[in-house]
């Protein structure tokens, strides 16, 4: 620890993280700040060229409302994330998100983001909500937006440091702390206020392939938490604990089902069972009203599949070879339209990979798989924690000041939208939760709104919080305690691997991935769980919790994968706490109570929210205040 | 290994202030053995901890050298399949070779500007400098409205 300088960076607005959210809260602060004479700094554990989810890529844009065009309007996109969270859904957050987004878009295509234009010019909808892009570079022009922002008003990006967590200073954030993992540096970053936007949370729960494949998650495996554990520390009220995701994709590499589903019009089909959708819609009548009105609740689409699952009729296929003819049939009789047609189709095909999933371009070659001549299969994945897609955990923040809504709280009679409970902490994107389907697009355009935000907040609250010396010290001490802990107890045996003095990261997150999988509803439970299963995991969490004391890293890089694990095992425990309490099952193809298999509308139509403060977690009920439209 | 970095190509970025790969990974798993005391060999880059790749390819895209691909994951991908880019300003271009012999090329458009010239405001018109107003800094030009959409 001694060889670790401490720097501390005083700025007016941190931005911790580097994704969309993060990349929106950067190119929007930086111009607020830059006119009014503050200070912006961004941290990214990464580079944000190429960090968080977008990273690879992507083949669509999945929130465009397109309501300039007349195409949609922003009351319609409350409708539908409503319905598709089974009615627990924040409709000022989504509307505000929905009213921004479509400007967001609009400047990602003029730095230069390419999205498919039909002949009249228009986007081309691959959905009601979603258009194609060509988005193999999305990432990197939305980031050079962002750093050239930043850049041009001369203020700081930091690379390469990993933010461990916030530092407070009474009921206001005062800050984050972390280390750099390049350079024997711990950074205390000063702040007046602080945007937290570090991506969702994969590798919680033990994922399908346990092997060399481990990394292979849908949500990339660097989103480890951290979002989650930097609000719930700072004491922020967390909702939507219990509302994780799981996507279906093509088996085992994860590759996007949307363009099937949706542009292509592929049906999914179980082996023995024929079109589970179709088979099994007597069952949706169980999930009403949500059940009953399209487009079907994404959660209840994975329970028809997983019906014919657990009843040993897979394997699930998308028909892909089905879809592909069926398309190209138009052109029948023309024998070099119809080939013409076939080869744009395979392209868009193998685009919709190679843009954002490689690895199921490598599958699908190995399989000798040719989309048009072979189906392919498709499988629930393992659960993961995004706000921003199709779940809905994270911190619940503040609604905007002039939507009629009771979700609104002040700081001196002021009220600031995306705000957290805690006074100058704002989150976006996946940190923000009740408010999914926001997507990259959505999350671009609610971090650029929480990033004004902040910066009117800066402007109200102008006054530096105090971090004391010992506060300091204190936090350094436990930063690098897992490297003082290796250090001390190397030399016992003579594989570092194995000593009874300590536990390395990597096995610290098999254990946890053990327990959310056989305990709270994983893959190999079927995504099924109860109390008495929820409370054994709570045991087995707990002294996890303690174990986590003896975490123990060699070098920089295995002290950010015990953090990392940390991260991840606060998420843990927020869920399963949060399961615990929502006694009824409302997210069937999520997960089943199996104590409670049923929806009970009558008592659990709310947001079930949490705290953690004092070394304790309270749990309570928020009442659904739909918004009329 | 899912990126697998060839011996021969790679020169360690000897020529640039960072190595190539190291800067780019998402998930901080290359690393360069700079003296040849890891064992890989000096000046030889590797990804030190595969089965916490996510395969995004960005390490191969990136590689001065052309050094580094991908082997799709062991414990899943039959052998014999491959998936290389050749990522230019403008375009990408994928060659996928299947495992029995066939090979497909594909080349989709990458960005329609040059590269750095993202202009935060994507030139368009400021919106109206409100800090108080729910308009953020092009709006409501960039969204394509005379006045943003409320509710009520």
């Amino acid at each position: 620890m001694e060889n670790w300088e401490t720097v501390v960076v005083e700025t007016d607005l941190l931005i911790c993280g580097g994704g969309m959210s993060a990349c929106g809260c950067a190119v929007e602060a930086a111009y607020w700040a830059k006119k009014n004479g503050l200070k912006v700094t961004m941290v990214d554990k990464a580079t944000p060229v190429r960090s968080g989810a977008v990273a690879m890529g992507l083949s669509a844009i999945n929130e465009y409302i397109g309501y300039s065009k007349g195409e949609n309007t922003c009351e319609q996109y409350i409708e539908y994330v409503r319905q598709d969270l089974m009615g627990i859904a924040r409709d000022d957050l989504v509307f505000n998100i929905a009213r921004h987004v479509d400007s967001s878009v609009h400047l990602f295509e003029k730095w230069g983001l390419p999205i498919w234009k039909d002949e009249e010019g228009k986007y081309v909808r691959e959905g009601r909500w979603q258009i194609m892009i060509n988005g193999e570079s999305y990432k990197v022009i939305v980031s050079e937006a962002a750093i050239n922002a930043m850049t041009e008003a001369g203020f700081e990006i930091y690379e390469r440091v990993f933010i461990v967590g916030p530092i407070m200073d009474g009921d206001r954030i005062a800050g984050a702390y972390g280390f750099s993992t390049r350079e024997n540096k711990f950074y205390i970053f000063k702040a007046k206020a602080v945007y937290v936007g570090m991506g969702g949370a994969v590798h919680v729960f033990r994922p399908r392939s346990v092997g060399e494949g481990l990394g292979r998650s849908w949500y990339p495996p660097f989103n480890s938490g951290a979002t989650a554990y930097f609000t719930i520390q700072a004491g922020a009220e967390m909702t939507c604990q219990e509302v994780r995701f799981i996507p279906v994709r093509f088996k085992d590499a994860y590759g996007p089902v949307g363009a099937w589903f949706l542009l292509f019009k592929s049906r999914a089909t179980s082996a023995v069972g024929g079109d589970y959708m179709k088979e099994h819609a007597d069952e949706l009548a169980n999930w009403a009203p949500y059940g009953l009105v399209k487009p079907i609740p994404a959660n209840l689409r994975n329970y028809l599949g997983m019906l014919d699952t657990d009843a040993g009729k897979g394997p699930l296929y998308m028909e892909t070879a089905e879809a592909i003819q069926n398309l190209a049939k138009q052109y029948e009789g023309d024998e070099k339209a119809f080939k013409k047609k076939l080869k744009e189709l395979e392209s868009e095909a193998w685009e919709d990979f190679l843009d954002m999933t490689v690895s199921q371009s490598i599958l699908w070659a190995a399989h000798n798989i040719y989309p048009e001549k072979s189906r392919s299969e498709i499988a629930a994945c393992e659960p993961y924690f995004i706000g921003s897609h199709s779940g809905a955990s994270g911190a619940w923040v503040c609604g905007p000041e002039d939507i009629d809504t009771p979700y609104k709280w002040d700081v001196d009679g002021k009220v600031y939208g995306n705000m957290t409970t805690v006074k100058g902490l704002f989150t976006a994107g996946d940190g923000s939760g009740a408010s999914s389907h926001k997507f990259s697009s959505g999350s671009h355009a609610e971090g650029r709104w929480a990033g004004k935000q902040a910066i009117r907040f800066i402007l109200n609250n102008n006054t530096m919080p105090n971090i004391s010396d010992e506060t300091i010290e204190a936090l350094k001490e436990a930063t690098f305690k897992p490297m003082k802990i290796f250090e001390e107890n190397k030399g016992f045996t003579t594989d570092p691997n194995i000593n009874p003095n300590y536990i390395r990261p990597m096995q610290f997150m098999f254990r946890l991935q053990k327990i959310m999988d056989e305990y709270a509803g994983g893959v190999s439970s079927a995504f099924k769980t109860s109390k008495a299963l929820l409370e054994r995991a709570l045991e087995l969490l707990t002294m996890l919790k303690e174990d986590s004391e003896k975490l123990a890293a060699e070098n920089a890089y295995e002290l950010e994968r015990c953090w990392e694990n940390v991260h991840r095992m606060w998420q843990a425990e927020a869920h399963v706490r949060t399961i615990l309490f929502r006694e009824e099952t409302r997210w069937p193809g999520y997960y089943f109570r199996a104590d409670f298999p049923t929806m009970d509308e009558e008592n659990w139509k709310c947001f079930v929210n949490c705290v953690y403060k004092d070394g304790e977690w309270q749990f309570f009920k928020r009442d659904v205040v739909p918004i009329q439209v | 290994m899912p990126s697998f970095v060839m011996v021969e190509k790679c020169d360690g970025c000897k020529g640039q202030d960072k190595t190539a790969c190291m800067y780019i990974c998402p998930n901080d798993l290359m690393l360069l053995d700079k003296d040849g005391s890891l064992g890989v060999g000096e000046m030889k880059a590797f990804n030190r901890d595969p089965s916490m790749c996510w395969e995004c390819y960005n390490c191969v895209k990136i590689c001065p050298q052309q050094a580094i691909d991908v082997r799709g994951y062991a414990d899943f991908v039959p052998l014999g399949a491959s998936v290389v880019p050749l990522r230019g300003s403008q375009d990408i271009m994928w060659t996928v070779k299947f495992r029995d012999g066939n090979v497909k090329r594909f080349k989709f458009p990458i960005r329609t500007t040059p590269e750095g010239s993202a202009e935060p405001m994507g030139g368009f018109p400021e919106g109206d400098g409100d800090i108080d107003s729910i308009n953020l800094m092009t709006e409501p030009a960039s969204a394509g409205v005379d006045k943003m959409p409320t509710l009520g």
